[in-house]
């Protein structure tokens, strides 16, 4: 049998002691992925140290309106919170659009945002990967790569992040809270999630050691005109082929505001900045929803098998916007 | 009142859903040990080393099989039962290796860290198959003994002077059975006897197939399989892990448990092959077929053949003047294809109710009555009189209770909410009406009880209870009073659960023993203190059965709704009208259809073993990547069946339901789909992949 101890922390403090004990630690939430990956050999950590007995399971309101969630908050309480609800119903949408309810009754703010992409050759310890050992070679880029990502790849990795809530929580401007062993920091979501680059070994830009605390929504006037839409392979737990999380204030006929988002399609959640610049001051029209789509879509570098997601994001982000602009025009 | 025709609930319902049904794996013998099986990580080649000396020095490891010191087996007649019988390697994921330990844990960690080299070419595998891949050949016949090629007339001379042709290839992808019990097997070898307690559709054959690899008397067998939790198809022969159980049983001399994990089940546990079927139909302007001809190709590995029988659905459809079949086989570095419900029907089916589809459109005629147009008065290769056979009364019934009269002619013409685009398809379905040679041994009791013994095996299907309504009926008694035996091969021989067969063949022996039984206490004879017995064996009156030709029929008809802001189809409605002869229990017989169309939907959007031709295995090898349909996927569906007599059949008059639901379901997906978009996906699954660039902008 593979030794394997497991501690349950009683404060943060200890936690992030005991990241720092020889390694591999990992942190243990709702370990829906983690325990996957060490039945399947992916991960050997060593220490297990179980983060969900330290009260971080509550969701508050921030003095500027927004919400602090904590990091082993549930996804389905997390969901199914009013305020969550009213303020923001992307982030509502994105969390039931996945995985299944027994995954979601179990599932943890921060463990989902550490989530490991689904790829299925970094899932399989007998093939190559690069992500998992690094310099071993990425066979996804010529093999099946289906579900992999069409933006900012690199010749390394064409991984993708896989989740749903951290797709709304990029267009939300969500800020992830940490602490580690040199104390507490800050990292937006935007800068969260990286790019594969030369080191696709690297999901994140979390120092070593860290432990996630929380994750704080800033409060957002149009939040309330937000969804998220999810494209996928069946209607009930399957990753996104393509997810799209979007807000939009429209005034007359006219963008005003919009704050947009796409999932499944890069290493990191993808905010679609050409797309918001181009959509801001634009009219709320399916041709010009379609016209910025398309222009966020024209850095893809897809394989020929996952060539398909650039019209399907095409498709999603014009139709997610239509819905929320307010019907078919 | 009888027994049969009542929607009784299975016998052994409350056993299972409390947990007290005990399947093969949760059977814990006396100092039973573990075994876990090392897999191969390439795809051809041959074994090297294997440094078994670090493995063995492992505490709780008792012992590591491989090929240099397996035991010798015989050849049963299944090459991949010839387990570590050599260092060469045929595919990703055959067994290399079995690690033998005290603990499940230390088995698969012991397996895990057991070093293995390789001896591979320059050349990688050859693992995708195409409709001209080189090494097509033609076999000496089909799976289930059907012929290779066939033909009828002139095909070429139809297809010249037909008004239209239609002439297009469609494929289906591996698909993979994924029963919710994978499979399992326990095994005790003592003083020459050898008890084995296996996931299993059918032991009888597991049996003779032991006895014949071990050199072990038939007598001195038993194996058991009470309860199964599913199969299709997959466990209707024994796979490799009863082999390397009872191999390592043997040889350190306790009892050995194995079971596969989800993953060895896209490589040892047989999966239905890739297919590829090009039809061509001659047709004249007015509607009647003057030809049809189905070319199937698909893989099998290089240890066994196995040829699926993709092309025999349409030797029996319709009728036309001039027809030809051919399957052709290559056999490539991949694990060996096997059954998986209906295989032959089920993709070659798809392939012909598409084509049919096609011809419809391009006649201008409704698909409906196309079919009625071509119906055949006899079997239309061989002129056989039919049994019975009302498939147009499924297609008229079918047709009426869905809705289908004024359906649009053209696609992609019914807009829903701006959104949606919404279409219907249709599709026949066939299976054939077989019948194995069975036996039973029916008891009566003092007491009024009976008890019956055969060995039938019910993997889910409600088998066990259909029995026992049998028993019931032709005793004259109810099922309350009937002890019914099955699931062992101490019972009298029984045919496996498959080819939808099983009752109809069990049936028959029942019925037989029954009778026989209530014939002797109807003439007075004295029940002794054990019990007055009565055996049956109906070898010879199946042998004796007409020749005729006898097909199960349905008709299935499909509504869908496809996404224009992602391409993805959602089924919103679903209906199939069969004739099988009759029904014996329509609760368990209704969730046999559904669960046949059911998984017909997940065929048609969802499954696919996606082929990592570098590696040469299926790279989505769990239910997380390989999609199987989701509660969510599946609408309502609606089963109605025909009140079908046909004296041609076994006592029972049923015709086998396990596995026509199925059949023809995914075609009537894709021709919805066609409808709604007018796009026409001929490879499987219809995906939005294939979708998203040709459909209409909102």
């Amino acid at each position: 049998m593979r030794p394997l101890d497991y501690r349950r922390a009683s404060s943060v403090d200890e936690a992030v002691a005991l990241m720092g004990r020889p390694g591999p630690v990992r942190l243990l939430g709702g370990g829906t992925n983690l325990v996957d990956l060490l039945k399947l050999g992916v991960e050997s950590p060593t220490l297990l140290v179980d983060v969900t007995h330290l009260g971080l399971d509550e969701i508050d309101d921030t003095a500027d309106g927004g919400l602090m969630i904590g990091a082993t908050v549930r996804n389905s309480d997390l969901a199914a919170d009013p305020r969550v609800r009213e303020r923001y119903p992307v982030l509502a949408r994105a969390l039931l659009s996945a995985a299944s309810a027994q995954i979601r009754n179990v599932a943890t703010t921060g463990g989902n945002l550490l989530q490991r992409t689904r790829c299925v050759y970094f899932m399989d310890a007998t093939k190559p990967c690069n992500k998992r050992v690094p310099g071993s070679g990425c066979p996804a880029i010529e093999g099946a790569s289906r579900e992999l990502g069409v933006l900012g790849t690199s010749t390394e990795c064409i991984a993708t992040h896989p989740g749903d809530m951290a797709v709304a929580l990029t267009a939300l401007d969500a800020v992830v809270h940490y602490v580690t062993a040199d104390g507490a920091a800050t990292i937006g979501m935007d800068r969260f999630h990286r790019l594969p680059g030369d080191d696709p070994s690297r999901d994140t830009e979390l120092p070593p050691g860290a432990m996630i605390t929380g994750v704080e929504i800033p409060p957002l006037a149009f939040g309330p005109t937000s969804t998220y839409r999810k494209a996928r392979d069946r209607r009930s737990f399957a990753f996104a082929l393509a997810s799209v999380a979007a807000a939009v204030q429209v005034e007359g006929d006219e963008v005003r505001d919009v704050r947009l988002a796409i999932g499944s399609v890069a290493h990191r959640p993808w905010r679609a900045r050409v797309a918001e610049e181009l959509l801001r001051g634009a009219p709320a029209t399916a041709d010009s929803f379609r016209a910025a789509a398309e222009a966020e879509m024209a850095a893809a570098t897809p394989t020929e098998e996952n060539r398909f997601k650039v019209d399907l994001v095409t498709r999603l982000v014009t139709g997610t916007l239509l819905e929320l602009a307010g019907g078919g025009r | 009142m009888s027994a049969l025709g009542t929607p009784l609930r299975r016998l052994e319902g409350r056993d299972k859903v409390t947990g007290s049904a005990r399947y093969a794996f949760e059977h814990t013998p006396e100092g039973c040990v573990h075994a876990w099986p090392v897999q191969s990580t390439v795809a051809f080649g041959r074994v090297e080393s294997i440094d078994v000396d670090a493995v063995l020095a492992m505490p709780g490891v008792i012992d590591v099989i491989t090929a240099d010191d397996a035991e010798h087996l015989n050849d049963a007649d299944d090459g991949e039962l010839l387990v570590m019988q050599s260092r060469n390697v045929a595919y990703r994921g055959q067994v290399v290796a079995l690690v033998v330990a005290e603990s499940l844990e230390t088995a698969r960690e012991a397996a895990g860290a057991l070093r293995v080299e390789y001896l591979t070419g320059e050349v990688g595998p050859d693992v995708v198959l195409t409709g001209d891949h080189p090494k097509l050949y033609a076999p000496e016949t089909v799976n289930a003994g059907f012929a290779t090629d066939t033909a009828v007339g002139d095909i070429d001379q139809a297809l010249a002077e037909a008004d239209v042709v239609v002439d297009r290839t469609y494929t289906t992808p591996a698909l993979f059975n994924n029963p919710m019990e994978p499979h399992a097997s326990v095994v005790t070898w003592a003083d020459g006897r050898l008890d084995v307690v296996e996931s299993s559709q059918g032991t009888t054959s597991t049996v003779q197939i032991l006895a014949k690899l071990f050199d072990i008397p038939v007598d001195d067998i038993v194996v058991r399989a009470e309860h199964v939790g599913g199969g299709f198809g997959s466990k209707g022969s024994p796979r490799p892990n009863v082999v390397l159980a009872v191999m390592a049983a043997r040889r350190v001399g306790r009892p050995v448990k194995i079971a596969y994990t989800r993953q060895m089940m896209f490589s040892i546990a047989g999966y239905r092959t890739p297919t590829v079927s090009r039809m061509r139909l001659a047709a004249t302007r007015d509607g009647r077929l003057l030809g049809i001809s189905h070319d199937a190709f698909s893989q099998t590995s290089t240890i066994e053949e196995f040829t699926e029988q993709t092309a025999e659905a349409v030797r029996h459809m319709y009728a036309a003047p001039h027809r030809s079949t051919t399957h052709r086989v290559a056999a490539l570095d991949v694990p060996t294809p096997r059954w998986m419900r209906a295989p032959g029907e089920c993709p070659g089916m798809y392939a012909v109710e598409s084509s049919i589809d096609e011809l419809a459109h391009e006649l201008s005629i409704d698909p409906v009555e196309l079919r009625v147009l071509n119906e055949p008065a006899s079997d239309p290769e061989t002129g056989k009189p039919f049994s019975s056979r009302h498939l147009v009364d499924c297609l008229r019934r079918g047709a009426e209770a869905f809705g289908w009269d004024g359906r649009a002619r053209t696609p992609g013409t019914r807009r829903e909410g701006g959104r949606w685009l919404v279409g219907t398809g249709m599709a026949s379905s066939l299976y054939p009406a077989m019948t194995a040679p069975s036996s039973a041994c029916a008891t009566a009791h003092r007491d009024g009880s009976y008890r019956v013994e055969i060995n039938a095996t019910d993997i889910g299907t409600g088998a066990r209870t259909v029995l026992a309504q049998i028993a019931a009926d032709a005793l004259g008694t109810v099922v309350d009073r009937i002890d019914i035996r099955i699931g062992s091969s101490v019972h009298p021989l029984g045919a496996i659960a498959g080819g939808s067969s099983g009752t109809a063949s069990w049936g028959w022996a029942v019925t037989k023993a029954c009778r026989s039984l209530t014939e002797k206490l109807a003439s007075g004879t004295e029940i002794p203190h054990d019990g007055l017995v009565a055996d049956a064996d109906t070898t010879d009156d199946v042998e004796a059965m007409d020749d005729v030709d006898r097909h199960a029929y349905g008709a299935q008809f499909v509504e869908v709704r496809v996404d224009l802001d992602s391409g993805e189809i959602a089924i919103s409605r679903m209906l199939g009208v069969f004739a099988a002869g009759r029904i014996l229990n329509g609760r368990t017989a209704r969730s046999q259809f559904i669960g046949g169309m059911t998984m017909g939907v997940s065929m048609a959007l969802h499954e696919q073993g996606v082929m990592d031709a570098r590696h040469g295995d299926y790279a989505n090898h769990d239910l997380a990547t390989y999609h199987v349909a989701a509660s969510a996927d599946i609408p309502p569906i609606e089963v109605e069946w025909l009140d079908e007599q046909d004296s041609h059949l076994n006592p029972v008059g049923g015709k086998g339901i396990g596995e026509i639901g199925i059949v023809g379901a995914a075609a009537a997906v894709a021709n919805a789909v066609w409808h709604a978009t007018g796009v026409r996906v001929r490879d499987l699954p219809v995906q939005p992949d294939a979708l998203v660039s040709r459909l209409p902008v909102r």
